[in-house]
């Protein structure tokens, strides 16, 4: 690891302020601290945000809820509220890591951890992630893990967590704070990004940025669903995960929130994807349409071509169940 | 340098080290305490569980500075070879090892597992979100998937919790 400064700091203000002059923040340190013994992240200085006052969870005046950013991930899953009116976050949660890494990861940290890429983590291979410019031999080489959908000619890195697929499905909001001191609020749909020519940049966050909350909007009504598909049964990443809230009334789908992990460079809806679904009756017919449209234009890269029928019996499995079908085979 | 005041298995350290200094490293290599085991550095494995402010947590991906004033338990505060804990001896009555090394971080994380599982969290194979009814072994098994054994004594090991976790119900 290289040598850097520890600070803790006590107010939030004061920690957007320390890292826009460079560093980095850290909350549980589960996915900085792995990076920085390889050398892949090195900060010069870390700013402990960890007690910062920001581990709550309350209700908001709209009757929704907010999650500070550092509520753990444990806490989060296991809140009455949260379990009872956004069961898909609380499923989610519990689909990722271990239960020691849950009790230590924090929601902020979450939504900011980075790709699990093979050659994102090894310094000594190219990777324009990692070293701009540098080239991206994932394209041609051991790719199984990497994304079909929202790729780019410079990277193809999937976001790999799981929280943030069903924050999607809930329209929730990420709340910043700026080095400036100016609060803003973004879509968690908005927050991540594509890689584009700028595969540097997972999201929005300006240096100094400072998640404080995640907002939730009043509870959608559906039934609500995280199934991830992975190479062993638990702590292990998505190779395909889908988080849905379906709600079926009158024998029609009344409503449908979806969002994939796994296999976008970031969590992906497709809004397309859900208008194909609404006010339709349910039918093995309609959720093979709704695949289609989802993996319009997914590319596979080789090895990881199998993520594109494995998303399809993914989703068509949760959609099946959603409406109280039989699943298909 | 950091220096660090840290309160483990019930005594005052101060620790004065570098701040790459992991919490595992400090335990380790600075207090003499070599309970807990590093198998992956990387919070792959869980040999180097222990319990801070009554939580598990993965001691190799957490900085020792991050700790100050925290409450440390590691594998040697829950027992001694003679008053061994009631689950260190299930461990022993029902063969829970066989090399041995993953055992303290399975006993850390067992400690804290059970408590979760009796204030009624939910996990990911569990049926509904409600509180938790009933520690099954599939309960169990995914509670602990966060320390794997590469003598794969997790038959064993999950006969032991069991067991302590019916007694202490
Ligand atoms: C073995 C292993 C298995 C895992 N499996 C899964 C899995 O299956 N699914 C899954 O989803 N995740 C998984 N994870 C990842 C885990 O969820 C993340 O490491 C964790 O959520 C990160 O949270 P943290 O608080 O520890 O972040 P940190 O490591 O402290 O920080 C991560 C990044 O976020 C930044 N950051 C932190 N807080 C803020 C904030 N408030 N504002 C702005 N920036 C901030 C930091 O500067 C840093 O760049 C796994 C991790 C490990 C080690
Ligand atoms: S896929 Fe992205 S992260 Fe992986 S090597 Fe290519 S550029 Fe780097
Ligand atoms: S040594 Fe910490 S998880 Fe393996
Ligand atoms: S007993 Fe050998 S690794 Fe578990």
């Amino acid at each position: 690891m290289k040598p850097f400064d520890y600070v803790r700091s006590h107010d939030a203000a004061g920690a957007a302020e320390a890292v826009a002059q460079g560093g980095s923040f850290i909350a549980g340190g589960t996915n900085l601290l792995d990076l920085m013994k390889l050398e892949v992240m090195t900060p010069d200085k870390l700013v402990d945000i960890g007690r910062l006052n920001m581990n709550e969870i309350s209700a908001t005046d709209d009757g929704g809820l907010r999650v500070g950013a550092l509520v753990t991930n444990s806490d989060c899953a296991a809140h009455d509220t949260v379990r009872r009116d956004y069961g898909v976050l609380s499923r989610a949660i519990l689909a990722g890591a271990s239960g020691q890494l849950r009790n230590k990861a924090t929601t902020g940290g979450n939504l900011c951890q980075r790709t699990r890429c093979y050659y994102f983590y090894d310094p000594v291979m190219p990777c324009n992630k990692r070293e701009p410019g540098s080239g991206c031999h994932a394209m041609n080489g051991f790719n199984r893990i990497h994304a079909v959908l929202g790729t780019s000619e410079a990277c193809i890195a999937t976001y790999p967590g799981d929280m943030a697929v069903a924050l999607a499905t809930l329209d929730a909001d990420v709340e910043i704070l700026s080095a400036e001191g100016k609060t803003r609020s973004v879509p968690v749909r908005d927050f991540h990004r594509c890689p584009g020519d700028e595969p540097e940049k997972d999201n929005v966050l300006e240096p100094g940025d400072l998640i404080t909350a995640v907002t939730l909007p009043p509870a959608r009504k559906g039934s609500h669903f995280y199934r991830k598909v992975r190479d062993r049964s638990s702590y292990a990443f998505a190779l395909v995960s889908v988080a849905a809230i379906i709600n079926v009334e009158d024998e029609k789908i009344a409503s449908a929130a979806l969002a994939f992990g796994g296999l976008a460079t970031k969590p992906w809806r497709d809004p397309e994807v859900e208008e194909v679904l609404i006010g339709e009756r349910p039918s093995l017919e309609l959720f093979e349409k709704a695949a289609d449209i989802l993996l319009a234009d997914a590319k596979g890269q080789g090895s990881n071509d199998f993520k594109i029928p494995l998303a399809r019996r993914t989703l068509t499995a949760v959609l099946a169940e959603g409406c109280g079908m039989e699943a298909p085979l | 340098m950091q220096t660090t005041s840290l309160h483990i298995n019930g005594e005052e350290h101060t620790l004065k080290a570098d701040s790459r200094t992991t919490l595992l490293d400090a335990l380790r290599n600075h207090l003499g305490l070599t309970g807990s085991k590093k198998g992956c550095d990387h919070g792959q494995c869980g040999a180097c569980t222990v319990m801070v402010n009554g939580r598990r947590i993965n001691s190799c991906l957490t900085l020792a500075c991050m700790h100050d004033g925290d409450e440390i338990v590691t594998i040697e505060g829950l027992g001694a070879p003679e008053e061994l804990s009631s689950l260190q001896a299930a461990f022993v009555a029902h063969d829970a090892f066989q090399c041995g090394y993953c055992t303290p971080g399975q006993i850390c994380s067992a400690m804290g597992m059970i408590e979760e599982a009796q204030t009624g969290w939910p996990s990911y194979v569990s049926e509904t979100l409600d509180d938790l009814k009933e520690l099954s072994d599939e309960e169990i098994s995914e509670r602990m998937s966060g320390n794997l054994c590469r003598c794969a004594a997790y038959p064993n090991i999950v006969r032991a919790i069991r067991q302590i976790a019916k007694e202490t119900e």
